[in-house]
C-alpha cells in the first residue's frame, strides 16, 4: 500500500511525500483520472448544462431527453470504446453565476471527462475560458453568439453546431431570392442579447446586399413578454413588406397567434429563423407562405439527408418515446453526443487503443467530421463547427397537424459561415448580391 | 395640437392597445393588492397562481373542447378555472403557511412566499411540463373587428377590446360595492385598517382573512385564465407577470383597489405609447412610471402615509 514503510508504519520521509502529493492534487484541481494515468475510465461522465426551469426549458427540457435517448442508445451498443457513457445534468435557469459554478463542481467534484454547455450564449461565454483553466474538453451545443470563437482561441473548447451569423444570413439570403422586390421591413424581437444581435447581423447583411430598405420600425419587447397587441397594431399601422422576428419559445408562439387572430400574415411576409421550434405547437395559425428557418439543416423532414435511414430512425425513436418530432435542440444535443463519440474513438485510435489524456482528446475535436442526423459537422481549426442552414416555406399539408417546409434550400455552411479570422460584422460587409444568384435549388415539400 | 391632428388615428390605436393591456395587467395587479391589505404580506406567489390558473383554464377548457363542446363554453370555463384554483389552492395557502407568517418580520414572509412560488412552479413543470400551452377556442369563436385607420382597418380582437376590459370594469365595480355596501366587504376594510381593533369588535378576523386570500387567488387565477387565449403558458410565466403586479401595486399604493385601476391604467397607457412613440423604452416605462410617483408619494399614488409605530 502506497505511503506505508515497513511493518505498515508510515516513516516521516513518505509522510511528506503523501503530504506533498495532496497538495499538488489539490493545486491542480481539474485533473481527471484520464490526464493521470490515462487509464481506461469504469465510466465516461458527462456535465451537460441545459434549461431545466424557466422559459428556454422549452429548448432544454427536449435537448436533455434527446441526451438520455442518445447515451441509452450508446450503452446498449457497448458504449464507447467499450466504455459506458453517463449524463450528470445541470441546469442553466439560475444563470450564469450558478453555471459557472455547477462547471466547476462537475469537473473538481464530479470528476466529469467531458462537458456539454450550454444552451445560452451569456454560459457559453463564461464556460469557454473555464475550459482552458480547467483544461477540460468541452462542447459548446447549442450556444448561437458568433463572438466565441472571433474573440477568442481555446484549446479545449469546440462548437459542435453553426453560430448566429449563417443562422440570420441564410434566412436573408433565402428572403432575397424569394421576395427581392421587398422594399420595407419591421422588427419584432425579444428585448435581450440576442434579439438584438441578431438584428444587427440582418441589417448589416441587408444594407450590404439590399442597400435602401427601409426599416419601418425596431421593436424589442420585453424577454418573456406574453402580450404583443401593441406591437401587431404598429405594424398592421405601417404596413411593411416584410417582419422578421428571431423570436423563439413561448415569446414567438404567442406573437405567431396574435399576428395570426389580428391578420398581419395576411399583409406581411414573416421571416421567422427560429420557428422551426414553433411549428408543432403553433399548428397551423402559422399560414402558408412564410419563411421559416431552423438553426442549422435540422428539418425532421429534410429533402435530401446524407443517410435518410439514419434521419429517420432518429426521428421516429424520438417521435415515440416522447410523443413529437424532434426540433433543433434535439438535432444540436445529437451533434454533440456523435461529437464527443468520434472524438473520442479518433483520440484512442490515435493512441493505438490506449486511453487520451484531456490534452490528446481536445485536440482530436480539432478538424474532426462526424455524422449529424441530417448531414455532418466539421470542427474548424479555430474551434468553430460547419453546419448546414435549412431554409423553407410554410405550407400547409393533410398529412400533418401543423405547417411543414417546402421550397427549401440547403444552405452549404462554408458558403454563409464567417471565414478563419475574421469577424461577422466586417465579413458581412463584404458580401456581394450574386451570392443570391448562386444559391444551391430550392426542393419541394414531398408528402 | 399640429402633431395630435396628424397623429391622432394613431393615438386611438394606442389607447386601445393601453386599455387591453392596463385590463390584463389590473387582474393581476388587484388580487395582490387586496391581499396586502388584509394580510400585510407582500405574496409572491401570487404570480404562480395566476399561472396555475392559466394552465388549469387551457386543460379544463382544451378538455371540454376535445368532448365537442362549443366554443362559447370557452368563456365560462375560463371563469370557473379560475373559482376552482382560488378555491382550491388559497385556503391551503393562507391556513398552512401565510397565517403562521402574519406577525413575522417582512423580508421572512417575503421569503416564504418566494420559496412557495419556486415550488409551485416545479410543481406546474410536473403537471403541465415545458412546452407552451394555450387555448385560444373563446378568441377565436369572438372574432376580429376592424377599427378604421384612414383608408385603411386594422383588425383587433373582439376579445381584446371588449372582454378584457369588461372583465377588468366588471371586477373593479363588484370589489368596490362588496367593499363599501356589504357587511363581509365592511369586515374587510375593518380588518386592513386595524386588526386588533376589528376583532375587539367580534369579527372574526381569521376568517375574513382566508376568505380575502382565497379571492386574491382567484383573482390572480382569473388572470391567468383570460390571459389563456392569447398568450403561450410557459414556465416562467409567473414571474415576468409578478414582477409588472408589483410596479402597478408599488404605484398605487399597497391595499389600494381603485388606485390599482389608475396605476395599471397608467402603466398601460404608458406602455403602449412608448411603442408608438419610443419603443426602445418599452421594457423601462412601466418601471419608470413607478419610480416617478415613488420619488414624489413614497406611499404611492392612493396611498396613505402612516406614522411609524415604535
Amino acid at each position: 500500500m502506497a505511503g506505508t514503510g515497513r511493518d505498515g508504519v508510515v516513516t516521516r520521509r513518505e509522510a511528506l511525500i503523501g503530504a506533498g502529493a495532496a497538495g499538488a492534487s489539490l493545486l491542480m484541481p481539474g485533473r481527471s483520472a484520464w490526464a493521470q494515468g490515462a487509464a481506461k475510465p469504469a465510466e465516461i461522465k458527462v456535465g451537460i448544462a441545459t434549461y431545466l426551469s424557466g422559459p428556454a426549458s422549452v429548448f432544454g427540457v427536449p435537448g436533455r431527453q434527446t441526451a438520455e435517448m442518445l447515451f441509452d442508445e450508446i450503452n446498449a451498443a457497448g458504449g464507447i470504446a467499450g466504455v459506458k457513457v453517463r449524463p450528470i445534468f445541470v441546469d442553466e435557469g439560475p444563470g450564469v453565476d450558478h453555471v459557472v459554478g455547477e462547471y466547476r463542481r462537475l469537473v473538481q467534484s464530479e470528476g466529469v471527462h467531458l462537458i456539454f454547455a450550454a444552451i445560452s450564449s451569456a454560459d457559453c461565454i463564461a464556460c469557454a475560458p473555464l475550459s482552458d483553466e480547467l483544461k477540460r474538453p468541452t462542447l459548446l451545443w447549442d450556444c448561437g453568439t458568433q463572438r466565441i470563437f472571433e474573440d477568442n482561441r481555446y484549446s479545449y473548447a469546440f462548437r459542435t453546431q453553426a453560430n448566429a451569423t449563417p443562422e440570420i444570413l441564410a434566412a436573408l439570403l433565402y428572403l432575397l431570392k424569394v421576395k427581392p422586390d421587398f422594399k420595407s421591413i419591421a422588427v419584432i424581437n425579444q428585448d435581450y442579447a440576442w434579439g438584438r444581435d441578431s438584428w444587427d447581423i440582418f441589417r448589416t447583411a441587408m444594407n450590404t446586399l439590399k442597400p435602401g430598405v427601409k426599416v419601418a420600425a425596431e421593436l424589442f419587447p420585453r424577454f418573456g413578454a406574453t402580450d404583443f397587441s401593441t406591437e401587431i397594431t404598429r405594424v398592421l399601422a405601417l404596413r411593411p413588406d416584410v417582419v422578421l422576428s428571431t423570436s423563439w419559445g413561448g415569446d414567438l408562439d404567442a406573437l405567431i397567434r396574435q399576428a395570426s387572430d389580428r391578420k398581419l400574415f395576411e399583409r406581411a411576409t414573416f421571416v421567422m429563423p427560429l420557428a422551426e421550434s414553433s411549428l408543432q405547437r403553433v399548428g397551423k395559425a402559422l399560414p402558408a407562405g412564410h419563411i421559416v428557418g431552423a438553426r442549422g439543416d435540422h428539418w425532421f423532414l429534410h429533402p435530401s439527408p446524407a443517410d435518410p435511414e439514419r434521419l429517420k430512425r432518429f426521428s421516429d425513436t424520438y417521435k415515440a418515446k416522447y410523443n413529437a418530432w424532434p426540433i433543433y435542440p434535439c438535432f444540436h444535443m445529437a451533434q454533440a453526443v456523435s461529437a464527443m463519440k468520434a472524438g473520442i474513438e479518433k483520440a484512442v485510435a490515435a493512441k493505438g487503443g490506449g486511453w487520451p489524456t484531456d490534452a490528446e482528446l481536445a485536440s482530436a475535436f480539432k478538424g474532426l467530421e462526424f455524422p449529424s442526423p441530417t448531414a455532418s459537422v466539421r470542427i474548424r481549426e479555430d474551434g468553430q463547427g460547419l453546419e448546414n442552414q435549412l431554409i423553407g416555406t410554410t405550407l400547409h399539408s393533410d398529412k400533418y397537424p401543423f405547417p411543414v417546409l417546402t421550397d427549401m434550400i440547403v444552405f452549404p455552411a462554408e458558403s454563409v459561415t464567417t471565414p478563419v479570422g475574421q469577424k461577422s460584422a466586417d465579413w458581412l460587409k463584404t458580401l456581394t448580391p450574386d451570392m443570391v444568384a448562386k444559391l444551391p435549388q430550392a426542393q419541394a415539400f414531398k408528402s | 395640437m399640429a402633431w395630435l391632428s396628424e397623429n391622432g388615428i394613431l393615438v386611438g390605436l394606442a389607447l386601445l392597445d393601453g386599455l387591453s393591456y392596463a385590463a390584463a395587467v389590473f387582474m393581476v395587479a388587484v388580487g395582490l393588492n387586496l391581499v396586502f391589505g388584509v394580510l400585510r404580506v407582500l405574496n409572491v406567489a401570487h404570480g404562480s397562481l395566476y399561472a396555475i390558473g392559466g394552465y388549469a383554464a387551457a386543460s379544463i377548457g382544451l378538455f371540454a373542447a376535445s368532448l365537442g363542446a362549443p366554443p362559447w363554453l370557452g368563456l365560462p370555463i375560463l371563469l370557473a378555472a379560475a373559482v376552482l384554483v382560488g378555491v382550491a389552492l388559497g385556503p391551503v395557502i393562507e391556513r398552512l403557511l401565510l397565517r403562521r407568517m402574519q406577525d413575522r418580520e417582512p423580508v421572512l414572509q417575503l421569503l416564504v412566499t418566494f420559496a412557495l412560488f419556486m415550488i409551485l412552479e416545479d410543481l406546474q413543470k410536473l403537471v403541465w411540463g415545458v412546452q407552451p400551452v394555450v387555448f385560444d377556442a373563446p378568441l377565436k369563436w369572438l372574432g376580429t373587428v376592424d377599427v378604421p385607420f384612414g383608408q385603411d382597418a386594422i383588425p383587433f380582437t373582439a376579445y381584446q377590446l371588449y372582454v378584457l376590459p369588461g372583465v377588468a370594469l366588471a371586477t373593479l365595480a363588484i370589489l368596490a360595492c362588496v367593499l363599501r355596501y356589504t357587511l363581509t366587504g365592511r369586515m374587510v376594510v375593518a380588518v386592513t385598517v386595524d386588526r386588533e381593533a376589528a376583532r375587539a369588535m367580534g369579527i372574526d378576523a381569521a376568517r375574513v382573512t382566508m376568505l380575502t386570500f382565497t379571492v386574491g387567488a382567484a383573482l390572480a387565477a382569473l388572470g391567468g385564465a383570460l390571459a389563456a387565449p392569447t398568450v403561450s403558458l410557459v414556465p416562467g410565466v409567473g414571474a415576468s407577470t409578478i414582477v409588472l403586479s408589483f410596479a402597478v401595486v408599488a404605484t398605487a399604493g399597497l391595499g389600494q383597489i381603485e388606485g390599482a385601476a389608475v396605476a395599471a391604467l397608467l402603466i398601460g397607457l404608458g406602455r403602449s405609447f412608448a411603442v408608438y412613440v419610443a419603443p426602445e423604452f418599452e421594457v423601462v416605462v412601466p418601471y419608470a412610471i413607478m419610480v416617478a410617483v415613488l420619488l414624489f408619494r413614497p406611499q404611492g399614488l392612493f396611498g396613505v402615509a402612516e406614522t411609524r409605530r415604535i
